[in-house]
């Protein structure tokens, strides 16, 4: 086999007894769990975990339902649940090891997050490659959904960024496994389901300042946009927001911003002098005991007239800070809390460069059912990965956000996913909690090959969600 | 409850429960039944047209009254097999209400089917809703148990039995995932009460699939059908009993 004579190297391996199992300062505690979409609670044994013997024990004594690393919880659906299991919180091993200055190459804890190597290594002039739409999702969470950023096009996604990994597998073993490796290529995007990522070595971007210069532009339609989008590639950052709740000639009107990081002599003058300050804020929290539909047609539709109203027709260069540019939700903790107790769900579909038209399809039928997508964003998506299960490839891609059970807004997704089918696409399983897994075998054709690495380093089976008995990965 | 892919009918010819699989059918297609029943004629029918309609439909024996073959019989039901996401507990019986109370077979048939085997499968299914960390059961109780009236009382008290058990079994299995719903329906036009004269605020089983539906994408631990009802059972509960024995009800 292939991979037999790879070198992914076993470092050490653990005994599957320990004494430490009975301790009840380790004890699991069972709790309800949901994604970031606050929809389809499960119960599982939760662990907080904190040193990787705990780890190789807590994967060897899991039982019928499995074992599953879990971060912060942003994903959207159910990937970060495993009910009736074993759930290991991952977010208490949070240290940066190691830190090459020279090179921006750092060795992290799985549980570290975004916001944490920003914080840390931002005034070093080291920005973390690939940043999603919140800071709040560690390493470990962004290599299994291969997460990806506004600068897709250009750099790829957060896989193509790590050299190497520590993993604990099914047997119990502890290996490192460098990119290239077909467990490597598994691992990223496999969402969690080939092993417990404990340590990952990632090579940071250069940066010459923490202010980012900003082009927008206002597009009258979708065609507007798709076609701006055309020269994407002159800038290293690029997103539109869509109105999915305009319609006729309107249809897919949509602020488009652009830009990259300033150097040092761009700034203003006073700034020159502290180029590279960041301040993380959360400057509100949404309060828990928001009632169901208030995002409707109406509200989402006032907000999505003036945020469109509000964007310049066309303005350059303004400067804009990190979290203003890549995390402007971050500003209001929980606002997940705001679609009440029904939840809401992500929909996020990317389709061939030579399929627009799907996406017209898409953004129609959401403006003709009036439903309400607070938050629509496009983008021009660059070159995949070996990532067998990752998510990006050539193409637009496009996510709504909206409020969850209705079943006729189940039933129009579905009739959606067939037309994205069609046309070669597929959703990501980050942010699904609803497709099939008729749909979720045909959009990933690898995923034979995935299961074949994946059932070699984990023949038994131990690793699993909810997400992958859903949709039988 | 979203995304129902696998659920387990207990009392698989109840008209209610195959009109709620077809509600759920219509939503999405190819959703997998697991039909428990007597081996009758009629659980071939229903299977077969469920299969013709796209569902995925097993069947299991079921004979809730022989109490120790239905122990068994739920068991092997409960054992194994992918995640089950909703266990629809609509096995029931209303016979001659007469009977139910001066025959001693009659009474303990009405006991065996409709609150025995409630409680043998809500024991067994709970016990692997708990081990899934996730699911849910619902029992479909009637308004006959909120308060037990001199036309239908072995009835009513044999759901009024089960109505309980099920409430209590929905709290304690809280913090484990699993939910509990509790229907209510008033008089339904459906097999089980051919013949009978429809009184007001009589239904379809298609809208008691709604009430449950309905509960369980709301999360509730009751639902009334028709709604009306909750209201309707409200008053009756405390009324007197010189009045409430003068009632046409």
């Amino acid at each position: 086999m292939a991979w037999a004579s790879s070198a992914s190297c076993v470092v050490y391996s653990v005994g599957m007894t320990s004494a430490r199992a009975g301790d009840p300062a380790r004890a699991g505690v069972r709790r309800s769990l949901t994604g970031w979409g606050r929809t389809a609670a499960s119960v599982a044994d939760v662990f907080t975990v904190d040193d990787d013997e705990q780890v190789a024990m807590l994967v060897g004594s899991a039982g019928r339902r499995g074992v599953l690393a879990r971060g912060l919880g942003r994903s959207y659906g159910d990937a970060a649940q495993n009910a009736g299991g074993l759930v290991l919180d991952m977010t208490a091993r949070r240290a940066i090891l190691q830190v090459d200055e020279a090179t921006g190459v750092v060795e992290v804890e799985a549980g570290v997050s975004m916001d944490q190597l920003i914080r840390e290594l931002l005034p070093l002039g080291w920005f973390v490659p690939v940043s999603p739409g919140t800071r709040q999702v560690t390493v470990g969470g962004a290599i299994a959904a291969d997460v990806h950023g506004k600068n897709h096009h250009r750099d790829g996604s957060f896989g193509a960024h790590v050299q190497e990994l520590t993993l604990v597998t099914g047997d119990g073993r502890v290996r490192r496994v460098v990119a290239g490796e077909p467990l490597f290529w598994a691992t990223v995007g496999g969402m969690g389901l080939t092993g417990v990522i404990l340590r990952a070595r990632i090579r940071m971007k250069c940066v010459r300042t923490s202010t980012l210069l900003v082009d927008t532009r206002r597009c009258a339609n979708l065609d507007d946009v798709l076609a701006q989008m055309e020269d994407d590639d002159r800038y290293d950052y690029s997103v539109a927001w869509v109105d999915c709740l305009a319609r006729g000639a309107a249809l897919g009107r949509s602020v488009l911003t652009r830009g990259r990081f300033a150097t040092v002599d761009e700034l203003p003058a006073p700034r020159r002098d502290h180029p590279l300050t960041f301040t993380s804020r959360t400057r509100l929290a949404a309060p828990p005991g928001w009632p169901n539909g208030l995002l409707n047609r109406y509200s989402v539709g006032a907000f999505n007239e003036a945020w469109f109203r509000k964007a310049p027709r066309a303005r350059m260069g303004q400067p804009q800070s990190v979290g203003a540019f890549f995390h402007p939700l971050d500003g209001v903790a929980g606002w997940n809390r705001i679609y009440g107790s029904s939840g809401f769900l992500q929909y996020q579909v990317l389709v061939p460069l030579d399929s627009p038209d799907a996406i017209r399809q898409v953004v129609a039928s959401f403006s003709s059912n009036g439903l309400a997508s607070f938050l629509s964003v496009l983008k021009r998506m660059g070159s995949g990965n070996p990532g067998y299960l990752s998510f990006p490839r050539p193409g637009w891609t496009l996510t709504l956000d909206i409020p969850a059970g209705d079943p006729a807004t189940g039933m129009l997704l579905d009739r959606l996913d067939e037309k994205i089918l069609e046309v070669g696409g597929r959703s990501y399983f980050a942010k699904d909690s609803r497709m099939t897994a008729r749909s979720a075998h045909a959009m990933y054709p690898r995923l034979s090959e995935w299961r074949e690495v994946r059932d070699r380093f984990d023949p038994n089976g131990v690793f699993t969600s909810d997400l992958a008995r859903r949709v039988q990965l | 409850m979203q995304n129902v892919q696998r659920v387990v009918v207990i009392g698989g010819t109840s008209a209610i429960a195959l009109a709620t699989v077809r509600e759920w059918m219509s939503q999405r297609p190819g959703l997998q039944v697991v039909l428990a029943a007597r081996p009758t004629p009629a659980r071939a029918d229903v299977a077969n047209e469920l299969r013709g309609e796209g569902a995925v439909v097993s069947e299991h024996d079921l004979e809730l009254t022989d109490p120790t073959l239905a122990r068994a019989q739920i068991e092997t039901v409960f054992a194994g097999g992918p995640d089950i996401d909703v266990v629809l507990v609509a096995a029931g019986v209303l016979g001659d209400q007469e009977a139910a109370w001066t025959d001693v077979d009659a009474a303990l048939r009405m006991t065996d089917i409709n609150y025995r085997g409630a409680v043998l499968v809500g024991v067994l299914a709970g016990r692997r809703l708990r081990e899934q960390g996730h699911g849910a059961m619902v029992l479909l109780s009637s308004v006959a148990g909120e308060r037990v009236r001199r036309s239908n009382f072995a009835y009513g008290a044999s759901k009024a039995g089960a109505d309980g058990f099920y409430l209590g079994l929905g709290e304690a299995l809280r913090g484990d995932g699993v939910h509990v719903l509790v229907v209510r329906p008033g008089f339904v036009r459906s097999p089980m009460t051919e013949g009978l004269p429809s009184p007001p605020l009589s239904q379809d089983p298609s809208q008691v699939a709604r009430a449950v539906i309905d509960g369980l994408a709301h999360g509730r631990r009751i639902a009334w059908s028709p709604p009306a009802m909750r209201w309707v059972m409200a008053g009756l509960r405390h009324l007197p009993y010189p009045l409430f024995r003068r009632l046409p009800v």
